[in-house]
């Protein structure tokens, strides 16, 4: 039991508890409390898959935005009295029937693929490659320093230990540079010839517009409507916009 | 085993997409509704970031993941303002007094 693996238990427990202790609360605040809770441990789990731009875009956008919207708007749409808004007994007993049998059926595909062939054979993560690649090289500048040579491969070790330095946000240049265009993490180790991976620069123009029309459409959406009261309208051509 | 394999991760996935799926299904509260489908792109994540880790995805799984975290915040802000439409017109945020929606 190392410590990878049991901080990996810790943090899926908390995650699956959670999930389904969103499914089981009863009221929307409390849903919205375990969705904090599964979404923050989400985030560690992406920092144990060494993404670290990842789990802390995760904890920004979707627990310090998307939730804390969700709550706002429980309080926007909430009535006087909060009728206890539960589905019917058949209707619950039919949709854990498929979610038991969606669970079961994903379960077993996950299990019985034999993922070491997969795992294995293929190169590691980019983050792994990049710390593998720095320490060959820093182990060939140290032998070459050591035997009186200078730098071979024409790297010298304040070289490799300030590039060393500037690769402790791991995967965020990589990410950087690929929603650029640039791939270096794919192409720079990579044979002439080999096909190209591919950058991201289109995607990210897409989705800078399509955040750009979501919130220009939200906030047209959700502008106020309610019409003025009977007694004070001094308007009364203008109802509710 | 004393290493975390990536079936463990995928096994996270799946209870996170098929816990969002009946929320989705169960839940009268449009705004119960919302939190399912956050649920269900949360497993998606997990997914594709467990590929990233262990396969030869690499960083392709890392983007693709970070336009699922920013379209997944857009789509709550969208379905957020049409549950608060809803709300002005049914005084209620409850989806099965909606059928008059239908058609």
């Amino acid at each position: 039991m190392t410590v990878d693996r049991l901080l990996f238990l810790v943090f899926a427990f908390v995650t699956c508890g959670s999930a389904i202790g969103v499914v089981l609360a009863q009221s929307v605040v409390r849903m919205a409390f375990w969705l904090v809770l599964s979404l923050g441990s989400t985030a560690a789990l992406f920092f144990l898959l060494h993404a670290d731009f990842l789990g802390s875009a995760q904890l920004l956008i979707y627990v310090g935005g998307t939730v804390v919207v969700l709550v706002f708007g429980v309080m926007l749409t909430a009535s006087g009295s909060l009728p206890a808004l539960r589905a019917s007994a058949p209707e619950l007993a039919l949709s854990l029937l498929v979610g038991g049998a969606l669970l079961f059926l994903l379960g077993t595909t996950v299990l019985a693929i034999p993922w070491v062939q997969v795992t294995d054979r293929q190169a590691p993560s980019p983050v792994l490659q990049d710390a593998a690649r720095w320490s060959e090289l820093e182990a060939i500048s140290v032998a070459s320093e050591s035997l009186g040579v200078p730098g071979a491969g024409g790297i010298e070790r304040h070289e490799l230990i300030e590039q060393a330095q500037q690769q402790q946000g791991r995967s965020v240049r990589p990410l950087g540079w690929a929603l650029l265009g640039i791939r270096p993490d794919a192409e720079l180790h990579a044979p002439a010839n080999a096909p190209r991976a591919a950058g991201y620069l289109l995607p990210f123009e897409i989705i800078s517009l399509h955040l750009l029309a979501v919130l220009l459409g939200a906030a047209y959406l959700a502008r106020t409507k309610r019409p003025a009261p009977a007694s004070q309208d001094q308007f009364p051509a203008v109802k509710s916009l | 085993m004393d290493q975390v394999e990536l079936q463990d991760f995928l096994l996270v996935g799946a209870i996170l997409f098929v816990c969002g799926i009946v929320c989705m299904a169960t839940k009268r509260s449009a705004i119960g509704v919302l939190m399912g489908v956050e649920l269900v792109l949360n497993g998606a994540n997990v997914n594709l970031v467990a590929f990233s880790r262990y396969t030869s995805l690499g960083l392709d799984g890392q983007v693709m993941a970070l336009f699922v975290i920013v379209l997944a915040a857009a789509e709550a802000a969208v379905a957020l303002a049409i549950a608060l439409n809803y709300y002005n017109n049914f005084d209620s945020v409850d989806v099965d007094r909606g059928h008059r929606l239908q058609g």
